[in-house]
């Protein structure tokens, strides 16, 4: 699914771009502690849901080659946060839906975990 | 791939959050630039940013040392830090001793040294209480089967 996509689907709004649109997502990771995260995910080309908005957020996105980061709940990031995501590349999403139904609505779409588990 | 040794190293301040993971993401642009595979690159920057950010959060101060060779890549934490009592304890997944305000930032799951061990392929850890606690992580290039 591209990021695009991704956004229409989950009624975002783009508060940071930093690319193409068009890029293909290949899984999802859903977490607000960045060591299950890390441990986890073992896609690159991810997108990370997340309730957690800080600048660790987007070190974290970095390390793990997530390419997008979508905030529920309507929370915006922060000026520093957005800052440290131009430089790294990564895009901002925010979303005014929960993490619980953000992430049914891609599942439902055909998006698999980052951790490779099977649907 | 790196055809000659490359080292560094660089130093952490305990605490500062605001630069907490830059070490490990200079390393990740490093190997990067080597043309090292992005399989290793990733499991590298994962094993390394998750000893920086322990030394971040428990220790005083620490240095990162690294050392890219051919064959592997090295990567050796120093801190000066209360050290571990139990390492075998400490290992365990879920194990944490962060404090309250440091899950607040996404920290605290007691996944960090597992996930170290995980993303090595050699991986120390040595600790002396009141001292401090040093990790090496090795991955190896040339043995990478991983397509």
């Amino acid at each position: 699914m591209t990021l695009g996509k991704v956004i229409e689907v989950l009624e975002g709004e783009v508060a940071l771009n930093t690319g193409d649109m068009e890029i293909e997502i290949l899984s999802v990771c859903s977490s607000d502690l960045m060591s299950d995260l890390l441990h986890f995910s073992s896609k690159p080309r991810s997108l990370l849901i997340t309730g957690l908005n800080n600048t660790q957020v987007v070190r974290t996105a970095e390390i793990a080659d997530i390419k997008a980061v979508v905030f529920v709940l309507d929370k915006r990031p922060d000026r520093e946060t957005v800052e440290m995501a131009r430089q790294k590349g990564i895009t901002l999403i925010v979303t005014r839906l929960s993490r619980f139904t953000a992430c049914g609505r891609l599942y439902a779409e055909g998006l698999v975990s980052c951790t490779g588990e099977n649907r | 791939m790196a055809d000659k040794n490359i080292e560094g190293s660089f130093h952490l301040t305990g605490g500062d959050f605001t630069n907490a993971g830059a070490a490990s993401s200079e390393l990740k642009s490093i190997m990067t630039k080597l043309n090292i595979s992005p399989h290793l690159v990733r499991r590298a920057a994962i094993a390394t940013f998750e000893a920086e950010m322990n030394v971040i959060i428990h220790a005083v101060a620490g240095v990162m040392y690294y050392l890219i060779t051919p064959d592997s890549i090295k990567v050796v934490l120093n801190d000066m830090g209360p050290g571990i009592p139990d390492i075998q304890q400490a290992m365990r997944e879920g194990y944490s001793t962060a404090p309250d305000w440091i899950r607040e930032m996404g920290w605290g799951a007691g996944m960090g040294l597992p996930n170290m061990k995980k993303n090595s392929d050699e991986f120390r850890i040595d600790s002396v209480v009141g001292e401090g606690t040093t990790v090496e992580i090795i991955i190896k290039i040339k043995e990478d089967k991983t397509p």
